[in-house]
């Protein structure tokens, strides 16, 4: 089985995608024997197929097209690569930007297509497992087709490491600059604000369980009673409740304090890549099968409404009435 | 200007639940408009407020049953409503992503919009594809993850931003017409009045089926087949607090003092 896996890169740099894509592929093509070739689009190619040269990395080819991503050049360089290379799987990741193009890619290719794999294996069929209903159920589907394209969820598979001495290839895409229609025009930090919860060595963190606005008092004054900061999951802040900067996760900020207290937080994927690295994680949710549970150190399975103003009792502190 | 926005009735678990062979038993599942749909309804609406002639459409695939959700759209301000269904669709379970992306070209390429709105993803099933699936289909340009839009009606280029990973975000112009798909946290999405509940009332839902949208069964062939559904093995090792509220909170307050977080 040939696998062909597309690199990501942001800013000057690749991402860790790019590696822990180069080890499923490098699993999915031991499967059958298989060859493995990695791609990277735009920015500094050269450079970037050094460092992607790992093990069990056969081939890089390189196309040298723009400095930053843009979709409409990498579905046009994917799809000509992909007529050159003939694999059987095409792999690429289940970013934002993985997202903004595969799709297309699988559809201008009439590939099945299979998002956000946890896991893939081949016996001659494709099988990917993938998560559901907020990761309450596990999936696998299988892909009855000779060729597929799947991508691949950030951080589940461990980066590929060493080197491997692989071909470099020059590949000239040849993009037809009249079909590209969107521009990026820049970047921009979000979030900002006079407090960098990336900074804090305590945490304390509240998630959609709150349920009201005016319930963040009470998780405000158990981060007061033991001089911490307070964060939150994303459902804070699309509502509004609290500012972006506070927002710990893939989109907001990853956070590596030495205790994490996870306060109505269910354990979302998106949520936890931010949160992992802590030391010490203690969750209090109603729900013993969340998914924070599978992170956690400590537990307590209650109702925060109960709990969190005990805890506040339990250091002297006078918790607010909500 | 018209803006077809497709809206998706989810299935949500409740907490705890049994599974039925491939499927989560019905008895278990609540259904609702889709959270990243609720987002790009209110970013539809919000457009027809600014301009003129502006006309919402919302296109579901979906039973007879979805017609709570879609009339949750129209009473936040959708015009009229399309919804997509036929017999060769009951039982499908999951739909794949070319066939969502096929039946929502057909209905757009009938309506011919000047911009479509989907939600990044369902929360249900979380392919997080269809839509730029659907902009490649129809030839339209696409921008993923839209967490803020400015475009007035009329306008050709339409300058977002599109949220990455990392706290940071990548501003893009795309060229209309487009396919945007919207992410939480993009507005705040309005409660339905009472006054448009009533309203909605009145409003159309025209059902289709697929011959009406120029396409047959052989849509829903597909060589995506769900073989497993499991729910996954906790790996939990938390040591868990037990007792009363008190009693499990003296026990956090022991932890935090041993931690360091607390003196004394």
């Amino acid at each position: 089985m040939t696998v062909l896996a597309i690199a990501e890169h942001r800013r000057g740099d690749l991402r860790d995608v790019s590696f822990e894509l180069a080890t499923a592929g490098r699993e999915l093509a031991d499967a059958t024997d298989g060859d493995l070739h990695l791609a990277v689009i735009g920015g500094a190619v050269e450079e970037f197929a050094d460092r992607l040269d790992r093990e069990g990395v056969d081939v890089v080819h390189t196309i040298d097209e723009g400095e930053e991503f843009n979709h409409d050049v990498y579905t046009q360089a994917v799809a000509a690569l992909y007529d050159e290379v003939e694999p059987d799987t095409l792999l690429m990741p289940n970013s934002v930007n993985g997202l903004d193009y595969a799709p297309a890619v699988a559809n201008r290719l009439s590939l099945p297509l299979v998002t956000d794999a946890i896991d893939i294996e081949s016996d001659g069929v494709l099988s990917v497992t993938r998560e559901k209903y907020g990761s309450k159920v596990e999936t696998v589907v299988e892909v009855d087709a000779n060729r597929a394209a799947v991508t691949v969820r950030p951080g589940e598979w461990p980066p590929a490491e060493g080197t491997n001495g692989a071909e470099i290839q020059e590949f000239d895409a040849e993009i037809d600059e009249s079909t590209v229609h969107s521009t990026v025009t820049g970047f921009q930090e979000v979030g900002g604000g006079d407090v960098d919860i990336s900074e804090a060595d305590v945490l304390v963190s509240v998630g959609r369980g709150i349920e009201e606005e005016e319930n963040i008092a009470l998780v405000e004054a158990l981060a007061d009673t033991l001089d911490a900061t307070l964060s939150s999951s994303r459902p804070i802040v699309d509502n509004g409740w609290l500012p972006k900067n506070r927002q710990v996760g893939q989109s907001g900020k990853v956070v590596t304090p030495d205790v994490y207290i996870a306060i109505g937080i269910s354990g979302a994927v998106q949520h936890v890549a931010g949160m992992k690295g802590a030391e010490t994680i203690v969750a209090i949710n109603t729900d013993p099968n969340a998914p924070i549970y599978d992170l956690a150190d400590y537990g307590v399975v209650d109702d925060l409404f109960d709990v969190v103003p005990a805890l506040i009792e339990a250091f002297g502190g006078e918790p607010p009435e909500v | 200007m018209k803006i077809l926005i497709a809206v998706t009735e989810v299935a949500e678990v409740e907490d705890d639940f049994e599974i039925d062979g491939l499927a989560v038993a019905d008895q278990y599942l609540d259904y609702d408009l889709n959270e990243w749909d609720d987002y790009a309804i209110e970013a539809g609406v919000q457009l027809q407020e600014v301009g003129e002639e502006v006309e919402v459409v919302s296109v579901t695939v979906g039973p007879e049953r979805s017609e709570e959700t879609i009339r949750m759209g129209l009473a936040k301000g959708v015009d009229r409503a399309i919804r997509v269904w036929d017999d060769a669709l009951e039982g499908e379970g999951q739909l794949g992503v070319e066939t969502k992306a096929d039946i929502l070209a057909a209905v757009a390429e009938d309506e011919d919009p000047d911009l479509v709105l989907t939600g990044v993803q369902s929360n249900d099933d979380a392919f997080g594809a269809t839509g730029v699936s659907l902009a490649d289909e129809i030839g339209f340009e696409w921008a993923a993850v839209v967490n803020d839009l400015d475009l007035e009606p009329g306008d050709d280029v339409a300058s977002v931003h599109r949220e990455l990973e990392g706290g940071v975000e990548e501003l893009t112009d795309v060229e209309l017409p487009a396919v945007l798909t919207i992410q939480t946290g993009i507005n705040e999405p309005r409660y339905a009045s009472l006054r448009g509940i009533r309203q909605a009332q009145s409003k159309e839902i025209a059902p289709k089926d697929l011959a009406d949208i120029g396409l047959d069964a052989s849509v829903t062939e597909s060589p995506i087949t769900l073989t497993q559904l499991y729910e996954p093995e906790t790996e939990s090792d938390a040591t868990v607090f037990e007792g009363s509220p008190d009693e499990e909170a003296d026990q956090l307050a022991d932890l935090l003092r041993d931690k360091g977080v607390v003196e004394g």
